[in-house]
This record gives structure tokens, C-alpha cells and sequence, in this order.
């Protein structure tokens, strides 16, 4: 569906200047996934800067989800997904040979579009689930986590008291929240954020969207959406997908009011997509 | 073509007892096999059978005390060898059949599994009969749980299995991203989900394999006493219920044929229990979640 269609355009980078001379904390160079013969993305190259959020936009199948699982090795698991060109996590390309996945998925956590609980697990479990698995056992210091993380994904006040209860019980938006914590509780650097909200009602959804602004003092956060509102509202710099390839990377403020790119316009404006 | 509502009731019932005549033809065998074990056995069911050893046929002839307790005994300790031994391998090869879909040797284990599924009993107990009866120059109970466990492990690796995929592939991606490596993934987050299919497949293979007479003839053997020493029931020849069953029933003693009657009847009792805790196990464990 995506091979037979390249548009005739040309499709220009354009990394704008609103990286405030942060560093960029990741990279990608020449970046393709195909999954067999169809491609994925094809020769993605931007830069995700540290304490920033990046939002990809786009319509559905322009490749964003393609794209962000290539950022912590998830297609690892596909066997048909072939990714060539480079990653780069401070400055070392995560593909390479001597790089375990496992650490790099440390670094760089996932958030999926729907809630993944642990069904068989607790609340607390499922929060630490990515420390107590791994040996850590201390249990003051689980409990400490696990605290923080549900504060921070905006939970602890709604379980404090049913810590011990399946995670499964939970509503959905609590379920995506825990979710949340999950992830943050093993402090990764960059946070990939998948649709976080799309199963969420209007005030988990706020929720969630003051959390990634207060984690952007110590987390670097690259957020798939298909609310235009909410990329305006959350990010600092959005990048904008059609058919596999990046056509526009700028600052928020720029792409939504000032796009470069025609096709950026029309998919903003809602002319198609 | 527009039908009437009288023709479309008509179809429907049609379909609908279509649909009973099936259930019926799937009941009946079930029902009329334990309707006719039970009017043949009850009456050879006593306290005997369930403490005293078979002997030697005259005992029952002569009304002398007789029974199946080295039977059930030898039937409990080989069918527990085959469960300890097939678990473990039939877990592990259902696990890399599910879990490791990209792996060089799945699509060899696939295809040797289910050969080994469909190849005929007796052909495991022949098997078991050069690995182990050969070499340890005696029937044994050892073997006969080996015999067993051929026929239990392709089983056991085919429901793990479709357990296993049936648990959405969410779930272990969500493992993966904070950071826990593949094997632990499978461990933590996707065995203990699947928990209710993995025991309702063992014990599908156990109820399985424990029916079977053939592959027990000439690795377990049988045996019509009690062994002296409990070791006998691994090192030696050891009674089973279907293999005994088949003694009775080709005996030339018509005391020998209702004692058959009652060991189907227990036979059944021990089958039929052992899907019953499957379903206890099952129902137990939904009404916690």
C-alpha cells in the first residue's frame, strides 16, 4: 500500500532552530525499515533533541509507529522487518553488532497505544516489574519507586490503598497510566510515547499531557499523535510523515502556523489524511 | 430471492437438529461405554480390590482374598515418572515452538512433533523397550513412565503452544520495552498468563497417556503382585491399570473377567478425575481474576 505511492514533491528536511543549542540525544541516519518488500520508512534523518518533545504527525500507515519502534529495537522480534541506515544514541548507532537491545531498552522506554498491564501481576508488581525482575529486591526501594512513578504518571492517589490488587482491574485509563509508570520507574532517558491517549477520556488525557511536560526536565520524549491539538499543546518540535518518508521537521510553532511544505499544510488544515 | 417467514423457520430447524443429531453422535459412544462398565462392575466392585494383590488366579477361583492394589499403586507411580519427565520437555519444546517463531530448528520441531503425536503407541513402547528394557535387562516401571511420556510430550508441547499464543503479543513487547531480557519476558509475564491452558493441556496429555495399555506391555509388563520393596514399582515389573485391564479381559477365568469389569471402572473413575480437576483448577482460577 505504501510502495506504489511516491509522491512527486520533493521532500525537503528542514530541521528548524528550536533545538535552544541542546544536543541532539538521538539520531537517525538514512533510517529504513522494510517489511519484506514494502517499505515502512524510507531515509528518515532527524535529530531527537535532549529535554525536548518531538511529535510525529501524519496519516495513519505514513510509518510514525514504524519509525519509533526502530528507536529501541523493537522490530528486533519481526522477523520480516529489515532496518538499515542508523540509529544514533549519544552518538553510537544502537544496530551495531556489540549493542545488546535489552540495554538499550533500558535507556530508551516504550509506552504502546493500548494499556499492556501485566495481567497476572499487582498493581506494585506491574509498577516495578522492570526492576524486580531484573534482581533488585530491596524492597523500601521498590516501594520508593514505585511511589514516584505512580506520581508521576498521575495514579498514586486513585490505588495507594489497593496496591496489592491485579493490575487488570484497574479502568482503562488507569491501566494506560500504571502503564506509564511502568515504564518510567526504570527512569529510562527518552520515552517513546505511541498514541498514549488515544483510549483515554478527556481528563486521564490532561493528565497525561501535564506528565510529559514535567518529565521533560530529565526525559527526552518522542510522542506519535493524531490529535493536532495535543502535538501543539505537548511538543517542541513536530515532524510530519506521508507515505514512509519525513516531509517536514521544524519547531511546533513554525510547522502549525508557518509550514514549508504544501502537503504539511493540507494534512494540518485537514484537507486530507 | 425473498423467502417467507415460514420457509426461514423451517431452515432454521433443520439446521438446529442437524446440530443436536451431531451432539448426540459426539455423547452417545461416551455415555454408552460408561453405562455398560458400570452394569458390568459394579457388582465385582468391593473393599478388596482396593488392599489386597491379584495373585495367582487360583485365589479368585477358590474365593480367596484378591485385588488391584498393586495396580493402582503401579498405576499412580508410572503415570507420575511420564508427568515428571514430559513436562519439563514438552513445556520447553512448547515454549520454543510459541516464543521463538524466527529460531533455525522450529520448523524441524514442528514437523517432528507432530509425527511423534501421530505415531501409533505402540510404537513409543517399543521405543522405550530398546532405550531402557534392553540395556537395563528388565521390565521396569522406569520404562513404562518413558513409554508414557512419548506419548504425553507431543501433547503437552501442542497445547503450550496455542496457550501460549493465544496471549496477546502485547504483553511481551511491554516486557521488552523496560528493558527485561527474551527469556525472562517468557517467564515472568507470558507463562504465569498462561497459566490455566498450560495445566489444562498436562492434564489433557496425563488423561491421555494414562488410558493407554499398548505401550505398557512390554515396558512395565505387569506384574500380579505387590513388589517387596517400594523400589520394585520403578525397577521392576509393574502392574498398570489399562495393561491389566487387557490381562483380565483375555483370561480364561470368568472371576478374572468381572475383576476386569471393575478395573475398567476404576480406570474411568481415575480419567474421569483427572478432567474434573482440570475443570476445578480452570473454574478456580477465573473466579480469582
Amino acid at each position: 500500500m505504501l510502495t506504489n505511492h511516491t509522491p512527486g514533491e520533493n521532500f525537503k528536511v528542514l530541521v528548524g532552530s528550536p533545538s535552544d543549542g541542546r544536543k541532539a540525544r538521538m539520531e537517525t541516519r538514512n533510517l529504513t525499515v522494510k517489511y519484506g518488500d514494502t517499505i515502512g520508512v524510507e531515509d528518515v534523518s532527524i535529530p531527537i533533541y535532549e529535554n525536548k518533545v518531538t511529535a510525529l504527525i501524519g496519516p495513519s500507515g505514513c510509518g510514525k509507529t514504524t519509525f519509533l519502534r526502530s528507536l529501541n529495537r523493537m522490530h528486533d522480534l519481526t522477523r520480516a522487518a529489515k532496518v538499515s541506515g542508523e540509529v544514533l544514541l549519544d552518538g553510537k548507532n544502537i544496530y551495531d553488532q556489540d549493542i545488546n537491545p535489552v540495554i538499550i531498552r533500558r535507556q530508551v522506554g516504550m509506552v504502546f497505544q493500548k494499556p499492556t498491564p501485566f495481567p497476572t501481576m499487582s498493581i506494585f508488581d506491574n509498577v516495578v516489574a522492570g526492576l524486580k525482575l531484573v534482581g533488585i529486591r530491596d524492597k523500601s526501594l521498590l516501594e520508593e519507586v514505585c511511589e514516584k512513578a505512580l506520581r508521576q504518571a498521575a495514579l498514586f492517589n486513585e490505588v495507594k490503598d489497593r496496591l496489592n490488587t491485579p493490575g487488570g482491574t484497574l479502568s482503562g485509563g488507569q491501566q494506560q497510566r500504571l502503564s506509564i509508570a511502568r515504564a518510567l520507574a526504570v527512569e529510562p532517558e527518552v520515552l517513546l510515547m505511541d498514541e498514549p491517549t488515544s483510549s483515554l477520556d478527556p481528563q486521564s488525557t490532561s493528565h497525561i499531557e501535564e506528565l510529559i511536560h514535567s518529565l521533560k526536565e530529565h526525559v527526552t520524549i518522542v510522542i506519535i499523535t493524531h490529535n493536532m491539538q495535543q502535538a501543539a499543546r505537548v511538543s517542541d518540535l513536530t515532524a510530519f510523515f506521508y507515505v514512509g518518508k519525513l516531509v517536514e521537521l521544524g519547531s511546533t510553532d513554525q510547522v502549525f502556523t508557518n509550514p514549508k511544505e504544501k502537503r504539511t499544510e493540507d494534512y494540518i488544515t485537514g484537507r486530507f489524511g | 430471492m425473498i423467502k417467507t417467514l415460514r420457509q426461514r423457520r423451517i431452515r432454521d430447524r433443520i439446521m438446529e437438529s442437524l446440530l443436536v443429531i451431531s451432539t448426540v453422535a459426539v455423547l452417545a459412544p461416551l455415555l454408552i461405554i460408561i453405562f455398560y462398565v458400570i452394569i458390568n462392575g459394579i457388582s465385582a466392585l468391593n473393599m478388596e480390590l482396593f488392599t489386597q494383590e491379584l495373585g495367582s488366579p487360583s485365589r479368585a477361583m477358590q474365593g480367596r482374598p484378591t485385588g488391584l492394589i498393586h495396580t493402582i499403586l503401579g498405576t499412580l507411580v508410572v503415570d507420575s515418572l511420564a508427568l515428571i519427565m514430559a513436562v519439563p520437555i514438552g513445556l520447553g519444546a512448547g515454549i520454543m515452538l510459541s516464543e521463538y517463531p524466527e529460531h533455525k530448528l522450529n520448523p524441524v520441531l514442528r514437523v517432528m512433533n507432530d509425527t511423534l503425536n501421530g505415531m501409533p503407541a505402540v510404537l513409543k513402547g517399543l521405543l522405550a523397550f530398546v532405550l531402557i528394557v534392553k540395556p537395563m535387562g528388565t521390565f521396569s516401571g522406569i520404562a513404562g513412565g518413558v513409554a508414557l511420556a512419548f506419548v504425553m510430550i507431543p501433547i503437552i508441547a501442542r497445547t503450550t503452544e496455542s496457550a501460549l499464543m493465544g496471549i496477546p503479543w502485547s504483553i511481551r513487547e511491554a516486557g521488552l520495552a523496560i528493558g527485561l531480557p527474551r527469556w525472562r519476558v517468557v517467564i515472568s509475564t507470558v507463562l504465569p498468563t498462561a497459566k490455566i491452558g498450560l495445566v489444562t493441556g498436562t492434564l489433557i496429555a496425563f488423561a491421555r497417556a494414562a488410558g493407554e495399555a499398548a505401550p505398557l506391555l512390554f515396558t512395565s509388563f505387569g506384574n500380579n503382585y505387590l513388589p517387596n520393596h517400594w523400589t520394585g514399582f520403578i525397577f521392576g515389573p509393574v502392574d498398570t491399570l489399562p495393561q491389566r485391564l487387557y490381562s483380565l479381559a483375555i483370561s480364561p477365568y470368568s472371576e478374572w473377567h468381572s475383576m476386569g469389569w471393575a478395573a475398567a471402572i476404576i480406570l474411568l473413575g481415575f480419567v474421569i478425575f483427572s478432567y474434573m480437576l482440570t475443570r476445578w483448577i480452570t473454574r478456580n482460577k477465573f473466579q480469582n481474576e
